[in-house]
């Protein structure tokens, strides 16, 4: 099989860390590779790297420039140093990271309780809570990347139908709820201010300190919405 | 031994140098607003520089001590007194058993660090001191100190003979308390890789107006306020990666800069970064103090970063070796 590294792009985030970018894009192609990377990356251990976090089309490295300081030569930054190896990594082709790709499937209540802002965005799209439910849950998403909040995450892409805007000023949303920001639908693990329109909520428990992995979901994983009732939620 | 909280601060909470390896799934690195001034104070006292701390903001809380204990004061002075008396910041003090430990107000920064020799007794949570507000755990119970809470102390060095009949005692060594001095006043500044989204106008505001710290400021971070700054493009940008010190370009041109609870990702343009080197005087700012930026070069950023790491080393082992003498001879 041919593989084609993708084009990238290196720049320093600041002085403690370098970002690799694919482009300013959502597209499930270009976070494959990001993810790819990430795997690749986290298990290079370079010297220094104090973690990788990866995004919907970039990377980033974080690192502690002191205990590169002496590794490098005099002629070079330790941004540059770091740029170098991280280059040459990327130069090697990595098989796509299946291991990460699972399905989880989400019961969401979507009744008026749970789902604050679904009539208004019935109104503005001219569209049925009926039709809402039904879109929502047709699509299998994949989530782009966790971030935001611990656990919170980015998923995509959500039928045109019932894209919409964020809310101008952020309000005070439950944990559990299922929200809608432009083509990304995602779910707040934990109680925060936030302004994403919420049209659901889930009874899991999607962030749990006291696992030895909090966040339920992982960046790359599949998800499929499934709508319950209002007993079906008290009784989870 | 425990340490109780007689009187609640405003916002007191256990911190550390920070947690990482989590913020793939969205955690947040945290830690010490000013772990420069932390690390200060865990060295005074002898401990490892990633030994948990009491991160204080003004008004912060009153504590006693059961038994005596070697502390230290970093970072910002906000006048504290044991038994009433003045202590100094920047040096570690000996405290008798039932010492009381207040501040009285602000002389200078907005967060104080409080060591005690030997460390808190407090769970990590991934292999982290820090409090983690929003998901409430780490630190003491996930939560800023509380009136009548108790922390452990892990240290069970007796410090009676020490002591003696004195109510406390000013040891006298010292960390340099001129570190807001070391460098120039201007924050120094890289460019982010928004940086010319903005209109050469904008730009040449952002290096020659002052930005004022709003009172919508806290720990996840300051927001100024200055005239507006104007974008080229309004183009979105797709969730992407931010570090401590980043400078975001708001929506109504405003500018944030984000600090230790800042999230692991966002979506405004990045326009510059304060330098690792300013991020201990950046986090003694409070609300109404301006920040003038300076751009830099990576090559000074690194080499100023390193130098305050050399300078911990150094004080790193001047301290131990005053504190071994000290500990031996009795």
């Amino acid at each position: 099989m041919n593989y084609v590294i993708p084009a990238y792009r290196i720049f320093p985030l600041g002085d403690t860390a370098l970002v690799i970018d694919y482009g300013n894009l959502v597209d499930e192609a270009v976070n494959k590779e990001v993810m790819s990377r990430f795997a690749q990356l986290k298990n290079a251990n370079l010297p220094g790297v104090i973690e990788v976090v990866p995004a919907y089309s970039s990377l980033a490295v974080y690192y502690h420039p002191p205990e590169v300081w002496k590794k490098r030569t005099r002629a070079m930054t330790v941004y540059e140093w770091m740029k170098d190896e991280v280059g040459q990594l990327l130069a090697q082709p990595v098989a796509n990271d299946q291991s990460t790709e699972r399905l989880l499937t989400i019961p969401v209540c979507y009744e008026d309780e749970f789902a604050p802002d679904i009539r208004a965005l019935s109104a503005t799209k001219n569209i049925s809570v009926e039709e809402i439910i039904q879109l929502h849950t047709a699509t299998t998403y994949r989530v782009y990347m966790l971030g935001f909040l611990p656990g919170f995450s980015y998923m995509g892409e959500v039928d045109e139908r019932i894209s919409i805007a964020r809310k101008p000023q952020p309000v005070n949303v439950t944990a559990g709820s299922v929200g809608i920001a432009g083509r990304q639908t995602g779910i707040y693990p934990l109680a925060s201010p936030g302004g994403w329109q919420i049209i659901g909520r889930t009874p899991l428990k999607l962030f749990d300190v006291k696992k030895e992995e909090p966040a339920l979901f992982k960046a790359g994983d599949k998800v499929q919405f499934i709508s319950i009732s209002k007993n079906e939620f008290a009784n989870y | 031994m425990n340490l109780r909280i007689i009187k609640a601060g405003i916002l007191d909470t256990v911190q550390d140098a920070g947690r990482y390896g989590g913020q793939d799934l969205g955690i947040n690195p945290g830690g010490a607003m000013d772990k420069f001034a932390a690390r200060v104070a865990n060295i005074l006292v002898g401990n490892d520089q990633q030994e948990a701390v009491i991160e204080l903001h003004f008004p912060a809380a009153a504590f006693f001590f059961e038994l005596p204990a070697l502390i230290s004061i970093t970072g910002a002075d906000f006048i504290a007194s044991v038994n009433g008396e003045e202590v100094p910041v920047n040096q570690p003090i000996l405290l008798s058993k039932f010492s009381i430990l207040q501040f009285h107000g602000i002389k200078d920064g907005a967060r104080a660090y409080l060591a005690v020799h030997g460390g808190l007794d407090v769970q990590p949570w991934l292999s982290s001191y820090s409090t983690h507000l929003r998901a409430a755990v780490g630190g003491f119970h996930g939560r800023s100190l509380q009136k009548d809470d108790e922390i452990v102390l892990k240290s069970t060095k007796d410090l009676c003979p020490l002591i003696g009949q004195k109510e406390f005692q000013v040891l006298p060594w010292k960390a340099d308390d001129n570190w807001r001095e070391w460098m120039e006043k201007d924050m120094l500044i890289l460019p982010g890789n928004e940086w010319d989204r903005l209109t050469d106008i904008s730009k040449e505001k952002l290096l020659q107006h002052p930005f004022y710290i709003t009172t919508q400021s806290d720990r996840m971070g300051y927001r100024l306020q200055s005239d507006p700054l104007l974008s080229v493009v309004q183009e979105e940008v797709i969730s992407s990666p931010v570090n401590f010190g980043t400078v975001q370009l708001l929506p109504d041109g405003q500018l944030i800069v984000l600090m230790a609870d800042h999230q692991t990702a966002g979506g405004y343009p990045r326009v510059v970064h304060v330098i690792s080197a300013c991020h201990s005087r950046l986090a003694q700012l409070q609300p109404g103090e301006a920040i003038r930026f300076r751009i830099t070069s990576i090559a000074t950023a690194e080499a100023l970063l390193l130098q305050q790491e050399q300078h911990l080393l150094q004080l790193q082992n001047a301290c131990q070796f005053k504190l071994e003498q000290l500990l031996h001879a009795y």
